[in-house]
C-alpha cells in the first residue's frame, strides 16, 4: 500500500469533508471511551496499521503466534463447546438437570459446586449452615458424585468442574466414579479450575496458605501428564478479576501473570514444561464493549503464545496455544427490566465467538435476581445455538482480522497489558503482587471508577440510570429446596455410617503423613476418596499440615 | 467537632467471595463522611455482631449474593434483639429476589438495595435513618 497516498487522501477529507460536518454538527461527546475507558479515535484506517506486520503479529490461524486462533479451521471445523454452568441443591437434582441439558444439544457439562464443597467442609459443618445447595451441588464424598453422574457415561462427555482450592479432591472423585463406570483416567475430558491465587484476588474460596497450595497444584500438573493425558489440569481464570471490576486490560494482565507464577512454580518442582503447558487452559469474561472485548481475546493468545516462548522456552505448539473458555458477563445483568439482559448476553457471546473462544456458558436473563430458572437457562443456550447455527459469524476464521480497528485494539491492549506484566515480574511475581495487595487494589479502583461512571451517567445502563419504565417483578424464580441442607446432612450420615471406619482412619493417615513430605499427594487422595472418606475430613488432614489463609483486608 | 461521624460496618456473613459490591459501597460512605468498617469475608452471625458492639458503629451493611440470606439475616437481627442493639440501622443488599424482601423488612432489616442501585440513595438513606448527635 502507499502509504504517502493514504496520508495525503487522510488530510483532504479532514479538510473537506470532516471539518465542515464538525464545524455544523459536533460529535455527542468530547471523548469517546471503551468499556474499559480507552480512548477510541474517530476512525481508523491503514496509516493506523502501517507498523502491525501481518506475517509476525497477526500471522495464521493455528500458527504461531494464533493472533487468529489456535485451529486453522476454527468453527468449520466444530463449533465451540456449548457449556452452561449449572448446579444446585443435591447430587439428584443436578443430575436431572445434566441429562435435560444434554438432551437439548449441550455438548458439555460444568459443575456448580455449593459453597461449603468448594472451601472444604461437609455439609454437617457449622460454617455451612444455609449454605448446603444453594450456589452449587453439594458433594460431601464419592456416593454424591456417584449419583451426580449417573447414567452419564464419562467417556462420552467433557466436565468442567469450578473447584479450586479442593480441586485434587473433587479431581480423585471423579476418577474414582469412572473407574465404577468402567471408564480409564487416560480416557478422561475436562476441566478442574485449580486457580487459586484469582481466589485470593476475586473469588475467595481459599482454604490453604499460598505456598501449599501451588504445591497442590504443581503435583495435579505432574499426576494428571502421566495419567489423564487429556484432562486440562487448570483453568486460569480473568473471569473473577473482570467480575470483580477490574478492566479488559487488567484482567489479561493478571491472568497472564498467575499463568506465569504457576509455570514457574511447575518448572522449579522439576516438570518439563513441554510436558505439563498443553494442557493448561483459561478462562475469560466477555463484557459489553463488543470490539474492546473481541481484540482482548486476540491479544491474550498472541500474548501466551510469546510468554510461553520467549520466557519458558517451550517447543511444542500445544504448550504456546492459549485454548479458552469464556462467560457472559454476570456483572453487567440488571436486574432492571430484566429480559434486556438476554440481549446484553448475545452481544457478549458474540464477541467471544468472534474472539475465537473453545467453549462458552451464556448467562441467564434472571440472574441478578436469583439463580436462573430452567426456563432462563433454556434461552440462555438457544442464544449460543441462534449466534452457531444462524448468523453466520462462523463461516469464516477470525472475519475481523485486518479490521483497521481490532487490529489497532489488539495491539494496544498487548502493549498494555506487558506494562503491567513488568511491573508485577519486578513486585515479585503474581503471589508476591498479591501477598502485598497490589493487584486486589488495581481492581478496586477500577471498580469504583466504574460505579461513579455509572452514577455520572458517564456510562449509560440501559433500564438502570437511562429508559427506565414502571416494571412488573419476575416470576417464576428458581427456588432450592430449603429441606436439602437436612437431607444431605442425613445423607452423609448414612454414608459415615456403612463405610469401613478402619480403613477411612488409615488413609487419612497416610495423606496427612504424606503432606508432610514432598511426595505427589494425588494417589493419596484418590485412596481417601475410594475409602469414602469426606471432602471434609480429607481437607482437615491437609489443614492441619498446610493451614488456613487469611484475607488481609484493604479497601 | 460539631457532630460525630456515622459509623457503618460493612459485612460478608457466609461463605460467600463476592465481595466488589460491598467494597464499592465502603468506600462511598467513607467518601461521604461516614467511619466504614469492613469484616472482610466469610464472617459467622457472631462475628459480625461482636463486630458492630467493638466498633459501636450506628449501622450494618450486610452483602450476600449466595442465597443464604434467609438462613444468616435473620440470625443476625435476632441476635441484635437479644442484645438489645436494636438502635443500629440494618441495610443490606445482595442477589435477594423481591419476595424475601418483604420478610426480611418484617424481621428489622430496614432497607434492602438491589443490584443497580445508586450509592448516593445508600448514603441518603443512611443519613436519614440515622440521628447521630
Amino acid at each position: 500500500m502507499d502509504y504517502k497516498k493514504v496520508k495525503k487522501a487522510r488530510k483532504d477529507w479532514t479538510d473537506k469533508t470532516l471539518d465542515p460536518v464538525l464545524k455544523k454538527f459536533p460529535e455527542r461527546k468530547e471523548k469517546f471511551l471503551t468499556g474499559s475507558n480507552k480512548e477510541v479515535k474517530r476512525l481508523y484506517d491503514p496509516l493506523d496499521t502501517e507498523n502491525i506486520d501481518y506475517l509476525k503479529e497477526i500471522g495464521y490461524p493455528g500458527d504461531y503466534p494464533y493472533t487468529r486462533g489456535v485451529q486453522p479451521t476454527m468453527y468449520r471445523g466444530r463449533l465451540w463447546t456449548m457449556r452452561q454452568y449449572a448446579g444446585f441443591g443435591d447430587a439428584e437434582e443436578s443430575n436431572r438437570r445434566y441429562k435435560y441439558l444434554l438432551k437439548n444439544g449441550q455438548t458439555g457439562l460444568s459443575i456448580a459446586f455449593d459453597l461449603p464443597t468448594q472451601i472444604g467442609y461437609d455439609s454437617d459443618n457449622s460454617m455451612s449452615h444455609g449454605e448446603v445447595g444453594k450456589v452449587g451441588v453439594a458433594i460431601d464424598s464419592l456416593k454424591d458424585m456417584e449419583i451426580l453422574f449417573e447414567g452419564i457415561p464419562l467417556d462420552k462427555v467433557s466436565t468442567s468442574m469450578t473447584i479450586n482450592a479442593p480441586a485434587a479432591v473433587l479431581l480423585a472423585m471423579y476418577i474414582a466414579v469412572a473407574e465404577k463406570q468402567g471408564v480409564p483416567a487416560n480416557k478422561l475430558n475436562g476441566t478442574i479450575q485449580n486457580d487459586i491465587l484469582k481466589e485470593y484476588i476475586a473469588r475467595g474460596t481459599y482454604i490453604f496458605p499460598p505456598l501449599p497450595s501451588m504445591r497442590l497444584i504443581t503435583d495435579i500438573f505432574e499426576f494428571c501428564s502421566k495419567e489423564l493425558p487429556r484432562w486440562n489440569t487448570i483453568s486460569i481464570s480473568g473471569y473473577h478479576i473482570r467480575e470483580a471490576g477490574s478492566s479488559a486490560i487488567q484482567e489479561i494482565a493478571f491472568t497472564l501473570a498467575n499463568g506465569i507464577a504457576y509455570v514457574d512454580a511447575a518448572v522449579k518442582k522439576g516438570l518439563d514444561v513441554d510436558n505439563f503447558a498443553p494442557r493448561l487452559s483459561f478462562f475469560f469474561n466477555a463484557h459489553n464493549d463488543l470490539f474492546e472485548e473481541i481484540s482482548k481475546f486476540r491479544a491474550a493468545r498472541k500474548l501466551w503464545a510469546k510468554i510461553m516462548k520467549e520466557r519458558f522456552g517451550a517447543k511444542n505448539p500445544k504448550s504456546l496455544m492459549l485454548r479458552f473458555h469464556t462467560q457472559t458477563a454476570g456483572c453487567t445483568l440488571t436486574a432492571q427490566q430484566p429480559d434486556n439482559n438476554i440481549i446484553r448476553v448475545t452481544l457478549q457471546a458474540l464477541a467471544a465467538v468472534l474472539g475465537g473462544t473453545q467453549s462458552l456458558h451464556t448467562n441467564s436473563r434472571d440472574e441478578a435476581l436469583s439463580l436462573p430458572s430452567q426456563k432462563s437457562v433454556r434461552i440462555a443456550l438457544r442464544t449460543q445455538q441462534v449466534i452457531g447455527y444462524e448468523s453466520g459469524v462462523t463461516e469464516t476464521v477470525d472475519p475481523l482480522a485486518g479490521s483497521y480497528y481490532i487490529e489497532t485494539m489488539t495491539r494496544e491492549i498487548e502493549d498494555e497489558v506487558m506494562v503491567y506484566i513488568d511491573k508485577i515480574d519486578k513486585l515479585g511475581g503474581a503471589p508476591k503482587a498479591i501477598e502485598n495487595g497490589f493487584v486486589q487494589r488495581e481492581i478496586q479502583n477500577s471498580a469504583y471508577q466504574y460505579q461513579k461512571d455509572i452514577e455520572d451517567k458517564k456510562k449509560i445502563i440501559v433500564g438502570v440510570n437511562q429508559f427506565q419504565s414502571e416494571e412488573e417483578t419476575m416470576k417464576d424464580l428458581l427456588k432450592v429446596n430449603p429441606k436439602i441442607e437436612k437431607q444431605q446432612v442425613e445423607k452423609l450420615e448414612d454414608t459415615k455410617k456403612s463405610r469401613a471406619g478402619n480403613e477411612v482412619n488409615k488413609k487419612l493417615k497416610e495423606l496427612k503423613k504424606a503432606a508432610n513430605t514432598d511426595k505427589n499427594l494425588m494417589p493419596f487422595i484418590i485412596d481417601c476418596v475410594k475409602s469414602y472418606a469426606t471432602l471434609g475430613e480429607i481437607c482437615d488432614q491437609l489443614r492441619d499440615v498446610f493451614g488456613e489463609y487469611k484475607d488481609s483486608i484493604k479497601i | 467537632m460539631s457532630k460525630t461521624r456515622i459509623r457503618v460496618l460493612v459485612a460478608k456473613p457466609g461463605l460467600d467471595g463476592h465481595d466488589r459490591g460491598a467494597k464499592v459501597i465502603a468506600r462511598a460512605l467513607r467518601d461521604a463522611g461516614m467511619e466504614v468498617i469492613y469484616t472482610g469475608l466469610r464472617q459467622t452471625p457472631e462475628q459480625i455482631i461482636e463486630a458492630a458492639v467493638q466498633e459501636d458503629v450506628n449501622v450494618i451493611g450486610l452483602s450476600i449474593l449466595s442465597g443464604a440470606h434467609m438462613y444468616l439475616f435473620p440470625k443476625i437481627t435476632d441476635m441484635l434483639k437479644e442484645r438489645k442493639m436494636t438502635d443500629i440501622l440494618v441495610i443490606a443488599g445482595g442477589i435477594i429476589p423481591a419476595e424475601d424482601i418483604v420478610e426480611l423488612n418484617k424481621m428489622g432489616i430496614k432497607k434492602v438495595f438491589t443490584p443497580g442501585t445508586d450509592t448516593k440513595e445508600i448514603v441518603d438513606f443512611i443519613k436519614k435513618n440515622i440521628a447521630v448527635a
